[in-house]
Parts: C-alpha cells; sequence; structure tokens
C-alpha cells in the first residue's frame, strides 16, 4: 500500500520516472553477504545429522566387522553369553531381548490403545486435560528410576506373589519396560485417531450406532495404520530399552540360554552396559571390546528396521486424512 | 435393523419410541468405557504407587542427614555417602547439552523448514533425522565411545559423556523445533517478505517470535530426557563405582566424572540394604528436577498455545 502510493506520488512529481535497474532491485551487498553466511550456517546444521548418522554406521560396521572376522563362529552358537570366557552365544541375548518385549507389549499394548481410544473418543475436554499431562509424566519418567522399581517393587509386590521365580528375574523388567512404553503407544496412537476426521463418526451416528460401534468400527479400523505404527515403536522402544534391564533382570556378568520369563536373563542392551561398567573388558582381553560394537550392530538394525516400517505406516494415514 | 422383517410383538411406532427415548442400556458401552479407562488409570495408578514408594523409602535419609546427603560425596559406606558429585556433574553435562546442541537443533530445524527446497537431499535429511530420534540410547553411547572416547582421545572424561548427550537430544530439539515451525502460518512469512524483508530478516523478526513458546517447550523436554539418560553415559565412561575424589568438583571437568543417573544405577546395584534408602533418595532428587522442568514445559505450552 505504502508503496503504491508513493510511487504514485513520484509520478506526479517526475514527468519520465527513472526505470529501475536489476541492480537496484538487489539487496545491498553487506545484507546479501550475510544472508548467504546465515543460509549456509544453517545449511551445515542439517548436514550434521547426516554426518553424525554415518558416524555411528561407520563406527559400528567397523568394529562389528573385525570381531566377526575374528570371532570363532562355533564361540557364536554356544550354551551362553560368557564374553570373558570368550562364548558369544547370540541366541542367549536374542531370547532375552524377546521374552523382555514380548512381557512389554502383553502390558503395554492393550494398555496404550485402550487409553488412547478413551482419550481420543470418550474423554471429555477438561478429564482429558487431567490425564493427557499426568501421561506424560509418567513418560518422564527416567528408565533408571523404573529399573529401580521393578527390583524392589514390582519384583517382590507382583512376580514372586504368582511365581516362585528369583528377586532378579525376566519377567519383572518386562512389566516396568511395559509401564515405560504405555505413554508413548498411547500418544501415537491417540495421535492417528485424532486425525481421523469427524464426518466419519457423524456418518456412523447417522446411521444410528452407538458410541461403542462408532469407536470400535469405524474410528479404530480408520486409524488402523497408526495404531500399528505405535505398536512397532513401541517393540522397537521395548527392544532398545537398557537400565531397566541391566538392573532389574539380573546376569551381570553372563547368561546361560533361558527361555523361561521368571529367570533372571540377558538382553542385547543389557549385556552391553555390563561389558562397559566393567572397565577393564572393554579395552582389556580377547574380543569384548568388538563383541560390545557387534551387539550394537545388531540392535542398531532391529531398530532401525522397526522404525522405518513404522514410519511408513504412519505417512499412510497421514495421507489417507 | 436385523429385526426387519421378522413379525414383531410391538407395532413399529412402539418400537421406533422405545429406540428414541433409549429404554434399552446399553450396558456393553458403560463397559467397555470403564475398561477404556481402566486401563488408562491402571498406568496412572502405577505412577502413584512409584511415586510413593520411593518417596517412603527416601523419607529417613531426608529427615536424618539431608545437608550431608547433598553435599557429601559417593561413598562405598552408606552412612557417609552423598550426591555432590552427581548433582554437578549433571549440571556440567547439561551446560554442553545447552550450548552444543540447542543452537545447532534449531539451526538444522530453521534450515529445513525455512531454507531448504523440496528436494531429495532435504527428504533425506528429514528421514535421517526422524530416524537417529528412534536409535536407542545406546547405540549413541558407542558413537561416543568411539568416536569422542577413543577416536578423539578425549579418553572418560565429561566432555566426551557431555558431546554424547548432545548428539543424543539433537534430533529430538529438530523435530519439535520443526513442528513449532510448520505451526506459523504462511500468511505470517508473506507479511514480512512483501515489506522487503530477506529470509533471515523474516525469519528472525516473524517466525522464530512466534514459534518460541514451541522451541522452548521442545528443547526444555529434551533437556530433561537428556538428564534422566544412564545408559550412555555408561558407555562414555561416566564412573559406574564409588569414587573418592579430590575436593575440587570442577575436577570432574577433565577427571572421572559422574551424574544423578549413573549415581542411581550405582546405589541400586550395591547389596548392602541401607543403600535401597540412598538410591530412593537419590530418585528423588533426580525427579523433583526432571518433573519440575516438565511441569514447566507443560504449563508453557499451555499458555501460549495459540489457534491460528
Amino acid at each position: 500500500m505504502d508503496g503504491g502510493q508513493q510511487g504514485r506520488m513520484t509520478a506526479g512529481n517526475e514527468t519520465f520516472p527513472q526505470a529501475l535497474s536489476v541492480a537496484d532491485l538487489r539487496l545491498d551487498p553487506r545484507r546479501r553477504r550475510r544472508e548467504w553466511a546465515i543460509h549456509r550456517l544453517f545449511m551445515a546444521a542439517a548436514v550434521l545429522s547426516v554426518v553424525i548418522s554415518a558416524a555411528i554406521v561407520v563406527s559400528l560396521v567397523g568394529n562389528a566387522l573385525s570381531f566377526a572376522v575374528k570371532v570363532d563362529p562355533a564361540a557364536l552358537w554356544t550354551d551362553g553369553w560368557f564374553p570373558r570366557r570368550g562364548l558369544y552365544d547370540i541366541r542367549t541375548l536374542v531370547a532375552g531381548t524377546l521374552i523382555i518385549a514380548g512381557v512389554a507389549m502383553l502390558i503395554a499394548a492393550p494398555l496404550g490403545i485402550g487409553a488412547a481410544i478413551y482419550l481420543s473418543e470418550y474423554a471429555k475436554p477438561r478429564t482429558r486435560g487431567v490425564l493427557k499431562p499426568a501421561l506424560e509424566i509418567l513418560a518422564a519418567i527416567p528408565s533408571v528410576v523404573l529399573g529401580f522399581f521393578a527390583l524392589t517393587w514390582i519384583s517382590p509386590n507382583l512376580i514372586q506373589r504368582i511365581s516362585g521365580a528369583p528377586l532378579f528375574n525376566m519377567a519383572a523388567a518386562g512389566v516396568a519396560v511395559g509401564i515405560l512404553i504405555m505413554p508413548l503407544i498411547a500418544s501415537v496412537a491417540e495421535d492417528a485417531m485424532h486425525a481421523v476426521p469427524a464426518y466419519l463418526r457423524e456418518a456412523s451416528f447417522g446411521l444410528g450406532a452407538r458410541k461403542r460401534t462408532t469407536s470400535l468400527r469405524v474410528v479404530v479400523p480408520a486409524a488402523i495404520s497408526g495404531i500399528v505404527a505405535a505398536l512397532i515403536v513401541g517393540i522397537s522402544r521395548a527392544i532398545g530399552e537398557t537400565m531397566i534391564v541391566a538392573i532389574a533382570a539380573g546376569a551381570t556378568g553372563g547368561s546361560l540360554f533361558e527361555l523361561n520369563p521368571f529367570r533372571p536373563g540377558q538382553t542385547m542392551t543389557a549385556a552391553m552396559t555390563s561389558l562397559a561398567i566393567g572397565s577393564d573388558s572393554v579395552r582389556g582381553a580377547a574380543l569384548t571390546f568388538e563383541s560390545l560394537f557387534f551387539v550394537g550392530f545388531l540392535l542398531f538394525v532391529v531398530t532401525l528396521g522397526l522404525n522405518l516400517v513404522s514410519d511408513s505406516f504412519v505417512r499412510r494415514v497421514r495421507e489417507r486424512y | 435393523m436385523a429385526s426387519i422383517g421378522r413379525p414383531q410383538p410391538v407395532s413399529t411406532a412402539e418400537l421406533v419410541e422405545l429406540r428414541l427415548r433409549g429404554a434399552t442400556l446399553d450396558w456393553r458401552g458403560h463397559l467397555l468405557q470403564g475398561m477404556l479407562l481402566t486401563s488408562l488409570l491402571l498406568a496412572l495408578a502405577v505412577l502413584a504407587i512409584l511415586l510413593g514408594d520411593i518417596v517412603l523409602r527416601a523419607i529417613p535419609v531426608f529427615t536424618e542427614r539431608p545437608i550431608e546427603f547433598l553435599t557429601g560425596q559417593l561413598s562405598a559406606r552408606p552412612q557417609r555417602a552423598g550426591i555432590s558429585q552427581g548433582v554437578i556433574g549433571s549440571v556440567l553435562l547439561m551446560g554442553f547439552v545447552i550450548v552444543l546442541a540447542l543452537p545447532l537443533g534449531i539451526g538444522a530445524a530453521v534450515y529445513l523448514e525455512e531454507y531448504a527446497h523440496d528436494t531429495r537431499m532435504t527428504r533425506f535429511i528429514g528421514t535421517n533425522i526422524r530416524n537417529l530420534a528412534g536409535v536407542p540410547a545406546i547405540v549413541f553411547g558407542l558413537l561416543g565411545l568411539a568416536a569422542f572416547v577413543t577416536l578423539l582421545r578425549l579418553g572418560n572424561t565429561l566432555v566426551a559423556g557431555g558431546l554424547t548427550l548432545a548428539v543424543l537430544v539433537l534430533p529430538i530439539i529438530v523435530i519439535t523445533t520443526s513442528e513449532a515451525l510448520r505451526a506459523v502460518p504462511t500468511s505470517i512469512r508473506e507479511a514480512a517478505l512483501a515489506v522487503g524483508a530477506t529470509r533471515w530478516e523474516m525469519v528472525r523478526s516473524h517466525v522464530l517470535p512466534y514459534a518460541a513458546p514451541g522451541i522452548m517447550t521442545g528443547s526444555i523436554l529434551s533437556l530433561a530426557r537428556a538428564f534422566g539418560e544412564t545408559a550412555p553415559l555408561l558407555l562414555v565412561g561416566a564412573v559406574a563405582g564409588t569414587f573418592s575424589s579430590s575436593g575440587n568438583p570442577l575436577g570432574q571437568l577433565f577427571g572421572s566424572y559422574t551424574a544423578l543417573p549413573t549415581v542411581v544405577y550405582n546405589f541400586a546395584r550395591e547389596s548392602k540394604a541401607e543403600f535401597r534408602a540412598l538410591t530412593a533418595a537419590t530418585i528423588v532428587v533426580l525427579l523433583i528436577v526432571i518433573l519440575l522442568v516438565n511441569a514447566t514445559a507443560i504449563v508453557l505450552r499451555n499458555r501460549y498455545d495459540r489457534k491460528w
């Protein structure tokens, strides 16, 4: 507006207004240089993320490869995970990881999705305003705290009541991991149900459907991709969870192959911490340093794969609505 | 619906009236609603039990020797053990995260949202950052061990720990900042560009001020995350043992260091029963900080939450 009026005024004063050249439209050089510098600076910050991922992959692959080359293949398939004795049975770690992630999902999947449906479909705004922050606080509890809770409360009060399990057992760790990932599952699943447009619900009500039919037969199927994504993200987090397992699942030094959740066990993550805190072993004998990276590489590949799958499910919801 | 065509005992008019008045109680609906609410309340009950249990366990420490506990040094003897090194270590680590990760993360988000065109490269960087956010924390510890401790020869110092934590939260800061920037409507940007602002001037004077509350909330939450993170610190050499340091706590910068969550882990592994109370007391300190920070973020978000 201002520019237009001014333009007309000068046009009135001068009979032949001077035509603007390209140079007039350019910014003055100082401003342009600053623009350029800031642009590059921001770009460098973004590129750094790629550098970090590359660094992770390189550092993992390098040491993992040197482990794979040097290790005796027979040591990868024995009776247990005892790195200090040169026994690197991967089955032990995979079994422990899957059992704990399984117990966790048994807890977190129904609770998380139930909470998500309630928050998205049933809760009134005021109830939601209280319950959602409460769930966020649960999500903010550090895993080392939940690990202590698993050892001192969940294990004696829940697990040992129903079974003759020792204090350190995989079930208690699994329950605690489930509590840890439940808010995450609830939040991702709720986002997906929130994205279901209101007209689908209205159409369902218009046909005379009840609230429960609308929630379970219309909203949940419409948001199913997002719900699946929530579950996959949950599994990925459960597999990568470290401190709870390191504190409550037992088996600090090593572990025998174990499938019973009511016994102590070892996961990939817990094996890594116990390798790392026995500080002599990381830099010391045999292949312990490399085995740390080998396990880390496995963990990275598995969680990356799960995250990519979940990402594609989330994108499917976003494209639909 | 299914009853159409079957002989009805009542007239259609009566049936319709019955339906409209809702004479049949939908008990299954109520049951479902109850179950859904229960699943939510069950999780919150666990939260309540956790907080209650830990506070109860911690009470003896805070009533008997609160000052010595907060200012004392780590010790294998529970009667003398304190957490001062953990507190100072955590504060120093947070300093690293704030100085390194905040500017880098916000810068990367501004580039991706405000500068970059939608090219294959941009999308690659975006996907990359989202995947980095999903990488388990302990893998970042491995990166720190390989890159900072071994390759850069920083050794098991607080600097290596700080760098590792900064790298860990960087993707989270980028993601939350991007979301905050995306919530600022395009019209605000066009208004700035229309009066002749350059891109940086537009970002600085128009986009960032409106996105600031969102950026702050996200950054605060990721700081809280870094504050409670333990696993990567164990890999990059935060001491998991009761070390006795020389009097100067700032010596941690270049010597052996520890942080509050590492102290929790450390105490939790001690077999002496007295350490249970010490663990709980340390957790209380850790949780007070984390919950305060989270509450600040939630209040901030609710106060400045605006719909365009």
